[in-house]
């Protein structure tokens, strides 16, 4: 399934997260998953948020850089194997490289989830199923 | 010792009816043969007559760098190009270089002005000189060849770069003297460290530094880290390279070879002189060359002159070392760096907005450059390789345009500070002493 995603470029040092959280916060905007990809000069905070539209643009109104991206959500059984089968398997035969991806645990019992973010989409929807 | 003492130890009075006469033969040549000078004469209502005594200099219009570029590549010749031996050039980082050219008997006096340099820093017939100057178009290098050549010691030209040659031939050939940027010589005194090389088991006793600004502080530092005597040198290439002015044995400034340029100190806001004693702008008129000599030459460096005779001997002026620029002109490494060039790069690469900070500092004794780019959304990727790519290639821009090395920093948007009117791009934390 493909969904929305919100990107925010964060400079690593104390008070930039509590800043982005803020912004979120105000606005009544949840954090439904969540990845940081770091370096020891700033992170990129991608996130999946309850409204992705009003959540970028409180952020933006915040200072912050952000970026809305179309990502993959895929849910997958919470057992071993589960991420292997269901996405790792398929996409390494297709041929389909994995630029990131972040995963957790779905609120439904029995059900992970992951989002990801490939060099074809379309096709990854594809080999993996809906 | 002292080379020339003729100029060197003249009386006061000689050298000013001196360079009277010399000043005077030059305006009324540029008169005659520059059309620049001529009509920036007569926007000043002046003529070479107008000149009785040495007092009248300051009537004479100012010659700056935006002029060299203006009668760019050869407007302000005095003489035809048949007369000229030699030409060289400056980096030309901000657009049209400014381009030196000698004719033999300019070229006469440089070799003459560098081996009085040379004698004054202590170097004799009997040392070795590694010139560690680049060689080409800079000035450095060929004006301390040839005067070390002068004044009969051997000369090694190296060049710039490879630290480890550089160390070898200090062993291999028994180098005593090295010239080269203040900056150099940490990089051969870390090398040295790295390959376990004690420099005091070497035969060096002497740097002659020069090319870009230093502190006396550094100076320590490079004397404590090398078994050398580390001496300050000055000169420009609209002027004629290095050959300007240097320090003696007893470092209380550099001695102006006031016979070939003559130096005023101006107050830079108002182009007033100033006395002696005050800090301003240093503006350097050359009078004996013949090629393209230059009046009342603002060269954005801040200085002040002293009139006073040295233990020496020498009776010249003065200056003491130079504590900065006018303008924002920095010097990096001995390289010319400009914050418009910073800009014009940044703009070039798409997306990245020109909202810069230039951080310049000394960790190590070593200028560092640090560039902090703001992200803005046009380049800014939720892919990390994305953006390590972007920070690289605005790297590897900058790095080939300022011919140095850059640290790019990539910021939140505004966490560069906004300011009104004229924007503060350059935090050079050398000056300020953080350490």
């Amino acid at each position: 399934m493909k969904i929305k995603q919100v990107s925010c470029f964060v400079e690593n040092q104390p008070g930039r997260l509590e800043s982005a959280l803020e912004a979120l916060k105000a606005e009544k905007i949840n954090i439904r998953a969540l990845c940081v990809a770091e370096t020891s000069e700033f992170g990129i905070m991608r996130m999946v948020l309850s409204d992705s539209a009003k959540g970028a643009e409180a952020l933006r109104k915040a200072g912050f850089t952000v970026k809305e991206t179309v990502v993959l959500q895929k849910d997958m059984p919470d057992q071993p194997g589960g991420l292997l089968d269901t996405v790792a398997k398929p996409l390494a035969r297709a041929g389909i490289n994995l630029e990131y991806f972040y995963a957790f645990i779905d609120p439904t019992p029995g059900t992970a989830s992951i989002v990801l973010k490939v060099s074809d989409p379309d096709k990854a929807e594809k080999v993996m199923g809906q | 010792m002292i080379w020339s003492p003729k100029f060197e130890t003249m009386p006061r009075p000689e050298m000013e009816k001196l360079q009277l006469e010399r000043l005077k033969a030059l305006a009324a040549r540029v008169y005659e043969k520059v059309p620049f000078y001529r009509q920036a004469f007569q926007q000043k209502g002046v003529t070479p007559d107008s000149i009785k005594s040495l007092a009248d200099l300051r009537r004479l219009p100012f010659t700056t760098k935006q002029d060299f570029r203006d009668n760019y590549p050869l407007g302000l010749l005095t003489v035809p190009m048949e007369q000229i031996c030699r030409v060289h050039a400056s980096s030309g980082t901000t657009g049209k270089p400014v381009v030196a050219p000698y004719t033999a008997n300019d070229l006469r006096m440089w070799t003459e002005v560098m081996a009085r340099t040379l004698t004054s820093a202590g170097v004799t017939k009997n040392d070795v000189l590694q010139n560690c100057y680049g060689y080409g178009l800079f000035t450095g290098g060929m004006g301390f060849h040839y005067g070390g050549e002068r004044v009969g010691a051997c000369v090694i030209p190296t060049s710039t770069g490879n630290t480890k040659r550089q160390l070898m031939l200090i062993q291999d050939i028994g180098t005593t003297v090295l010239t080269c940027t203040p900056s150099y010589t940490l990089i051969l005194a870390e090398g040295a460290k790295e390959i376990g090389l004690d420099l005091r088991t070497t035969k060096l006793r002497l740097a002659v530094c020069g090319a870009e600004p230093w502190s006396e502080q550094m100076r320590a530092d490079i004397e404590a880290r090398m078994p050398i005597k580390a001496v300050d040198i000055y000169g420009l290439t609209e002027v004629v390279g290095p050959g300007v002015s240097v320090e003696c044995e007893h470092r209380c400034g550099l001695h102006v070879f006031e016979d070939n340029f003559l130096p005023e100190i101006i107050n830079p806001q108002t182009g007033e002189p100033l006395p002696f004693g005050e800090k301003g702008e240093l503006v350097l008129t050359t009078l004996t060359k013949e090629g393209q000599p230059v009046i009342r030459f603002r060269t954005k460096d801040i200085t002040t002159l002293h009139a006073e005779p040295c233990k020496c001997g020498r009776t010249l002026v003065r200056m003491d070392k130079v504590t900065g620029r006018t303008d924002d002109m920095l010097k990096i490494r001995g390289v010319n760096v400009f914050p418009s060039q910073i800009e014009s790069v940044l703009l070039q690469v798409e997306g990245v907005e020109p909202q810069y900070l230039i951080i310049v500092d000394r960790a190590r004794n070593l200028d560092d450059l640090e560039v902090w780019v703001e992200v803005s959304e046009d380049v800014f990727s939720d892919e990390m390789k994305k953006m390590e790519a972007l920070k690289k290639k605005v790297t590897d821009e900058l790095e080939s345009t300022l011919g140095i090395g850059v640290k790019v920093k990539l910021v939140e948007p505004k966490s560069i500070a906004r300011t009104e009117g004229k924007a503060k791009r350059v935090m050079d934390r050398r000056e300020m002493g953080l350490k």
